[in-house]
Formats: structure tokens, sequence, C-alpha cells
């Protein structure tokens, strides 16, 4: 039982992997920094339906934690460095986002 | 003092929550207080690891290494909890029975409560490394010393009241009925897992989403707030899903029941044949008594 489960949980990872990596390489990529608790810019303009690669640098001396419920995404970011986010497609509207942990630090990310 | 403790708060209740379900689930096993302070003790110490070595995490697998490796902690309690739900299909009638004589007598339940030790250490490991980022960001950024004393202890406190609640709540289930809750609320805990495990292989780009918002029930409740957090934690809700989301929640829901009625169904044939070998050396044994009085 616990071996079909794996094998299974492998072929679903390994066969999405291979499928997603191909799309990756020509996908819009945009940028976010977070410095002194702000993003900049506190509003990313991104386009509508489409898959975009999102690349957040945290140039604070401690960890955030990028996270929107509105898109679903969260993922550490620790200090002096830079995480990859895909994000997408989405609709067309306004989502919003913050530091998990700091949580007066937000920002907008505007599909159009 | 309030961000620390509600930071720690919301981790705590997330781990909090899987560990009362696990509790209730293994009531009756002998020294299950000591498994289930083992499993937090082995999470503590891997949550401290894990945040150590976030850089290294974050960094292998081309900076896909934190929701792998999401994925992989939420799949693997995924196998485990499904390896003790069908485990306990085919033990917890004999659960029921000798828990009804003496509950403090009860044999089974061991080794399926070592893998419910490790979904503990999981769930405590996956919250908990959070915690030891934020608190250490909190300590490099100078926060008071008020902070953190008033803070963590209280965010810790009702983290955990809120579990003991759910565990009293679920006490009052009557016995009969008790591990057949506790189970079905275990198969819909890991549908859960598993589904915010497709969330993190959607996040890195490793699976379609499907449909990236197959609806928004935001309005009626986000999972930004407590009770969406601990909806979430226990049954998986998301305000808005993927497709992806939906078909890993609804396949390990399928599996996990058939999985449970397969044994359930295997060990009732097993009993059937027993009986059946039972039934026709009976007679013989009694009439053998018969002609030697």
């Amino acid at each position: 039982m616990m071996r079909i489960w794996l094998l299974a949980i492998a072929l679903v990872v390994l066969g999405g992997g291979v499928s997603a990596g191909a799309r990756a390489a020509d996908m819009p990529e945009f940028h976010l920094v977070l410095q002194n608790h702000q993003f900049q810019p506190a509003t990313l303009k991104v386009p509508a339906n489409t898959k975009i690669r999102v690349l957040v640098t945290n140039k604070n001396a401690m960890p955030s934690e990028f996270e929107s419920s509105d898109f679903n995404r969260e993922k550490i970011v620790l200090p002096n460095s830079t995480i990859t986010v895909f994000i997408g497609p989405l609709d067309k509207g306004t989502y919003k986002f913050f530091d998990d942990f700091h949580q007066a630090t937000t920002g907008t990310l505007v599909a159009e | 003092m309030l961000g620390i403790a509600l930071l720690v708060f919301r981790e705590v209740l997330e781990a909090a929550l899987i560990i009362t379900v696990v509790a209730a689930a293994t009531r009756g096993v002998p020294r299950r207080g000591v498994f289930v302070g083992g499993g937090i003790a082995l999470g503590v110490i891997g949550a401290i690891v894990v945040a150590v070595g976030m850089g290294f995490i974050e960094g292998s697998l081309g900076g896909i290494g934190q929701e792998v490796f999401q994925a992989a902690v939420l799949l693997t309690a995924v196998v485990m909890i499904g390896w003790h739900v069908t485990w306990m299909s085919s033990h917890g009638k004999e659960m029921v029975q000798q828990m009804k004589q003496v509950t403090d007598s009860v044999k089974a339940g061991s080794s399926s409560i070592t893998i419910l030790l490790a979904v503990v250490a999981l769930a405590v490991l996956r919250e908990g490394s959070e915690i030891v980022l934020f608190l250490y960001g909190m300590a490099a950024g100078g926060a008071g010393k008020m902070g953190f004393f008033a803070g963590v202890p209280l965010g810790l406190a009702g983290g955990v009241a809120l579990g003991f609640a759910l565990y009293f709540g679920l006490l009052r289930i009557p016995i009969r009925y008790f591990f057949s809750a506790t189970n079905w609320m275990l198969v819909v805990l890991a549908s859960g897992l598993a589904s915010t495990a497709a969330g993190f292989l959607i996040q890195a780009n490793l699976l379609p989403a499907w449909g990236n918002q197959l609806w928004d029930t935001s309005r009626l409740l986000t999972n930004g707030s407590i009770v969406g957090q601990a909806v979430h934690i226990l049954t998986g809700y998301e305000a808005r899903p993927a497709g992806m989301q939906l078909v890993f929640w609804i396949a390990t829901f399928v599996i996990l029941v058939a999985g449970m009625r397969l044994v359930a169904w295997r060990q009732a044939a097993s009993h059937a044949r027993a009986r059946r070998r039972r039934g026709q050396a009976a007679p013989r044994t009694a009439s053998e008594a018969a002609g030697t009085t």
C-alpha cells in the first residue's frame, strides 16, 4: 500500500515537472524588492491570463515570508537572498500580498 | 508583543490541531502520551534544523527546494495517515471492545502509533521552523525582551488551549462511534494535506494548476482568518482552490476510503473462514466428549 502510494506520487511529480519545466523558459519575469519593510514596487503590474515568474529579493537583515491569500502563495525569503515564485495565470483584477512575518508590509499585484 | 503572540499562535494552532486529531485517534493506547510527547520533541528539534538549513533547502533544486521540501513533508504525512487508517479499519473494532472492557490494558496500536508519532513530528517541524525563523528575525531586528517573554508564551498557550478544547470536544463522541469518527477526521485531514502539497507543487511550477481558481468563497471564509486557518488545517479548505488541489483532495479521499473498505472486507472474510473452521470442529469435540462420559 505504502509503496504504491510513493510510486504514484513520484510519477505525478516527475510527469508534472517535465511538462512544466519545458514551459518555464519563455515566461515573463518580474522583480520585487523587500527593503526597509516595504515592497518595491508596492504595486506590481502583470499581464492577466499568463503564468509569470516573480523574483522576490529580501534586502532586510531578517527573514520574511512572501505570502498572498489572494493568489495562494507562501514562501520564506531569507535575508539578502532571492526567491522565485510562479504565479497565475490570474484573472484581471487586484490581488494583495504581504510579508507574513511583518504584517504591516503589504503590496498589490494588478493583473491587466 | 501582540505581533509575536499572533504569529506564534497561528503556527502553533496548525500543529496543535493535527496533534489533537492524532491524540484522539490513539485514545486508549498505552504510553500514548510518551509517543505524542516524543513526536513533539522530535518535531521541535527538526524545526530548528530546518530553520538553520533553510538557505540550503532554498538553494537546492534550482530555487524550488522550499516547495519540494514542504510537499515532501506533507505527502509523507499523508502516506503515514493512510497507513494508519487502513490499519485501523482492521483493528479498530478490537480497540473499541478492549476499551470497553479495561481501558488501561489495551494492547493494540503499538505499530501504528509509531507512524502517528512521525505525523506529529512532521506537523511540529513544518510549523515550528517558521516560528524559529520568525523569532530569529525579531531578535535580529531588536524586538524587546518583553515581546519575547510575553508574546511567545501567550501565542503558545492560545494555540495549545484551542487544541485541548477540540480534544475534549471529541471525547464527547460516544465510544461506539469514536474511532470511526476520528478515522474519518484523519481521512479528511490527509486529503487536505495532499491538497496543500499540490498547492506547493503548483507554486514551484512542477504541476499544472488545472484552473488557477476554481471558485472564490473568500467572502464567506478567508484563509487569512483564524477560523479559516483552522478549517484549512482540518479539511484542506481553500477559499480559492486550484483544480489540481481538488484533484489531489478527491484522489486521496477515494484511495484511503477504498483502502479502508478493502482491508475491512478482507478481515471480515478471514474471520468468516475462521468461524467456519471452528464450526466444523465443534460438533466433533462435543460428540467425543459425549462418548467418553
